[in-house]
């Protein structure tokens, strides 16, 4: 493996984006860190961010470990970032636009139609149906990694509903409030604009049905799931409401919201449920959290669902290792942000070599997420790769492979003081009348040395991502 | 041939319920094979809601009831004038993908004796045409029609080791076999006219159409062992029996439910 790019210190000296930083951590003495790190803790605990880590018993409700050390962009690399992304942004929706239409990217045969009718996100219950704009997902979460110096790599996308960006603003609001001469060092670009934003997106995409300022809520599973607080943090902010299956019906082919003044319209849902769970009467009949008769109002187009469902045919590890040529096709562009090398074990070929070279490889599940299911074949013990090899072998169309990439690593505060470790960033791309980007994300950094998952649910943690006005 | 059609679903609590949603595929398939005169689609006392056309070509409309409601009614009067295509879905409008089709689900999952009926019954078939006719063939012979001993979640696997069953688990078998062997397939839902002599019969009824490269969608009524002619009308259709049923619907509240259905079909003398 190569030397990992470090993010702040390059041959002996101090990256430019990092340089007010080095004399911040040199003037901080280790109890006043300590003391910082504790104030940290409890803004966390009061404001009540906590996450869910499932599968190791005992209580799932846990801090998510918090970095004070900001990851620093400079005003030139987030350019090229952002133009990335967008770009993304836009193919992967013209996809689901024309797959969920006439599939023009099948009949050309640039995609197997297997990879995406098959697919277990694919609805058919929406094919033919336009959403307002032909916007599909809202809100894109692009997982990148950087590797060097002007090398960033898309790891995943994530076109249903992101979750974190709730994050993205606390990391900053704490940050400032700990530490504001930083603030007043630094020439930092904000992201506080991101709730009005998502509201702009959000309510562009009201339905034609609708002539006034559209009504718009946030459909939450409940206060049980894991993510619960970025749904009432996201509501409060945005000043719209959060709601339950059960404070909706639907009536005279539109969805209202019980209040206690009455019934009130509502025209833009941001759900963050499953598409399995929005509506018993199309998709899950057991669904206890949906909205009996929705997704006929929304077919109709009495009501807009953000991100509509079907997005998550986009997600698909296997369709991944397509968006380039999404990119080229729709767009007529080359992609400016690179996918990272995948072998799909589908093919005969690629699942030979997958099985030959496991031990350097990171084997994912295609279906998977948050890092549960997947081999980092370098960081694994033979056993382990043994027990993953004999679930591949079992399902190779379930899995993909991709090389173990170098990760840059960001100076991250350890029990020993200062040390390297691995992060990958989390943008939030909204589309809507306009296609946005506030000039940030959520770094997720891998707090245990030399480990490559940034996950939450295993152990990852959070910073504060700066991006630098000029 | 000009059908009548009067069908009268009931569904009644024994206590009252707060609402009810429902969502009809209740609506006479537009193709060659089927024009529809006229077709008046009521839920007593409930709001219609919109209504669209699906990717598969389907008419779906939403009615909501509020509560309380101890009876919902939905009736349906119409009329369609009828031609033989020999079974094929010609001038159906539809976008969704036939690979979209090749889904299994819990009524269509194959099991072991499924895919042996599907292999077994294609052995030496000259083409697609003749693998389906023989897949529908098979299923015929294999279940035995018989009402009363399958009920609405018995799975082709269960129909098929049973013996038994009714056009619903024929439907289910010849679809399962037909993916087993990489045929997309669907299940449709509509009416029969079964008796030539006018009299009003049951008449509910469903079949499976199989997607054909070269000629496009065809349907298999094992149950008749034919191909839908005139006397089929054609709703809707779906992965299995759930998804293309003709009445989706959800009652909010604890009683318990009670289902009554009449069916008739008339011949229109011309």
């Amino acid at each position: 493996m190569t030397e990992n790019f470090n993010e702040m210190y390059q041959g002996g000296k101090v990256r430019e984006p990092y340089r007010r930083l080095e004399d911040w951590t040199n003037a901080m003495p280790t109890e006043l860190r300590a003391m910082k790190q504790a104030e940290a803790e409890a803004l966390f605990r009061r404001i009540g961010i906590t996450f869910a880590v499932y599968g190791e018993g005992g209580d799932p409700d846990r801090l998510i470990p918090f970095d004070m050390f900001p990851r620093v962009f400079t005003q030139d690399e987030w350019r090229k970032l952002e133009r990335g992304i967008k770009q993304r942004a836009r193919a992967l929706n013209a996809f689901l636009l024309d797959v969920y239409g006439r599939a023009e990217i099948v009949r050309a045969g640039k995609i197997p139609g297997r990879l995406v009718f098959q697919n277990e996100a694919f609805e058919r219950a929406v094919t033919g149906f336009t959403p307002p704009r032909g916007i599909y997902s809202h809100i894109v979460g692009i997982d990148i990694v950087r590797t060097g110096p002007d090398e960033f790599f898309v790891l995943e996308d994530n076109c249903r509903t992101p979750s974190g960006v709730s994050y993205m603003l606390e990391n900053r609001e704490i940050m400032m409030r700990m530490f504001p001469q930083l603030f007043r060092e630094n020439r930092i670009e904000p992201v506080d604009g991101y709730p009005d934003a998502l509201r702009r997106t959000l309510a562009s995409v009201a339905p034609a049905k609708c002539d006034r300022e559209p009504n718009i809520g946030i459909l939450t599973p409940g206060h049980y799931n894991s993510a619960y607080y970025e749904h009432s943090f996201l509501a409060d902010l945005m000043g719209v409401e959060l709601v339950e299956g059960q404070d909706l019906f639907v009536e005279g082919g539109f969805c209202w919201m019980r209040t206690t003044e009455g019934p009130k319209k509502l025209d833009v849902i941001y759900r963050r449920i499953d598409d399995a769970f929005l509506d018993p009467l199309c998709f899950r009949p057991d669904s206890m959290l949906g909205i009996p008769g929705l997704m006929d109002v929304y077919r109709s187009g009495g009501v807009s669902i953000c991100s509509a469902p079907g997005a998550g045919v986009a997600d698909d590890k296997a369709v991944y290792t397509f968006v380039p040529e999404m990119v080229r096709f729709y767009l007529g562009e080359e992609p400016l942000l690179n996918n990272v090398p995948t072998w799909q074990c589908a093919k005969p070929d690629d699942y030979k070599y997958v099985l030959e070279n496991m031990a350097e490889l990171v084997v994912k599940e295609v279906h998977g997420s948050g890092g549960y299911g997947m081999l980092v074949g370098p960081k694994s013990t033979t056993e382990q790769i043994e027990a993953f090899r004999k679930k591949v072998e079992a399902h190779p169309e379930n899995y993909i492979a991709q090389p173990t990439l170098a990760l840059s690593a960001t100076p991250t505060f350890v029990q020993e003081g200062i040390a390297p470790r691995h992060v990958d960033l989390r943008p939030y791309c909204l589309v809507g009348e306009k296609i946005e980007l506030v000039p940030g994300g959520l770094t997720r950094v891998a707090l245990k040395e030399g480990s490559l998952v940034v996950n939450s649910s295993q152990g990852g943690g959070v910073k504060d991502t700066w991006v630098l006005a000029e | 041939m000009i059908l009548t059609v009067n069908h009268v679903t009931t569904y009644e609590y024994d206590a009252p319920m707060r609402g009810a949603v429902q969502s009809l595929r209740l609506f006479p398939a537009r193709f060659d094979g089927q024009r529809t005169i006229r077709w008046d689609v009521e839920v007593l006392g409930g709001t219609r809601g919109g209504s669209f056309r699906d990717g598969a070509g389907d008419k779906v409309e939403g009615w909501s009831i509020r509560g309380p409601v101890s009876e919902v009614t939905i009736s349906v009067v119409g009329q369609v004038d009828t031609t033989d295509t020999a079974g094929v879905l010609r001038g159906h409008r539809e976008t969704v993908s036939p690979l979209a089709y090749m889904r299994e689900t819990t009524a269509t999952w194959q099991s072991a004796e499924i895919r042996d009926l599907a292999h077994q019954a294609v052995e030496g078939a000259s083409d697609t045409l003749d693998r389906a006719h023989r897949l529908s063939n098979a299923v015929a012979e294999a279940i035995a029609y018989r009402p009363g001993v399958t009920h609405a979640h018995t799975t082709a696997a269960e129909a098929l080791a049973q013996g038994e069953g009714v056009c619903q688990d024929h439907a289910h078998a010849l679809i399962a076999c037909a993916r087993a062997l990489g045929l997309p397939a669907r299940y449709v839902s509509g009416y029969l006219f079964a008796r030539e002599d006018g009299e009003a019969h049951e008449a509910a009824h469903a079949w499976a159409e199989i997607w054909i490269e070269s000629i496009g969608w065809i349907g298999f009524d094992p149950a008749n062992q034919c191909c839908p002619d005139a006397r089929f009308i054609r709703l809707g259709s779906g992965l299995d029996a759930r998804e293309a049923a003709p009445i989706k619907g959800v009652a909010q509240g604890e009683g318990a439910e009670r289902l009554e259905v009449t069916v008739a079909l008339e011949q229109v003398q011309q």
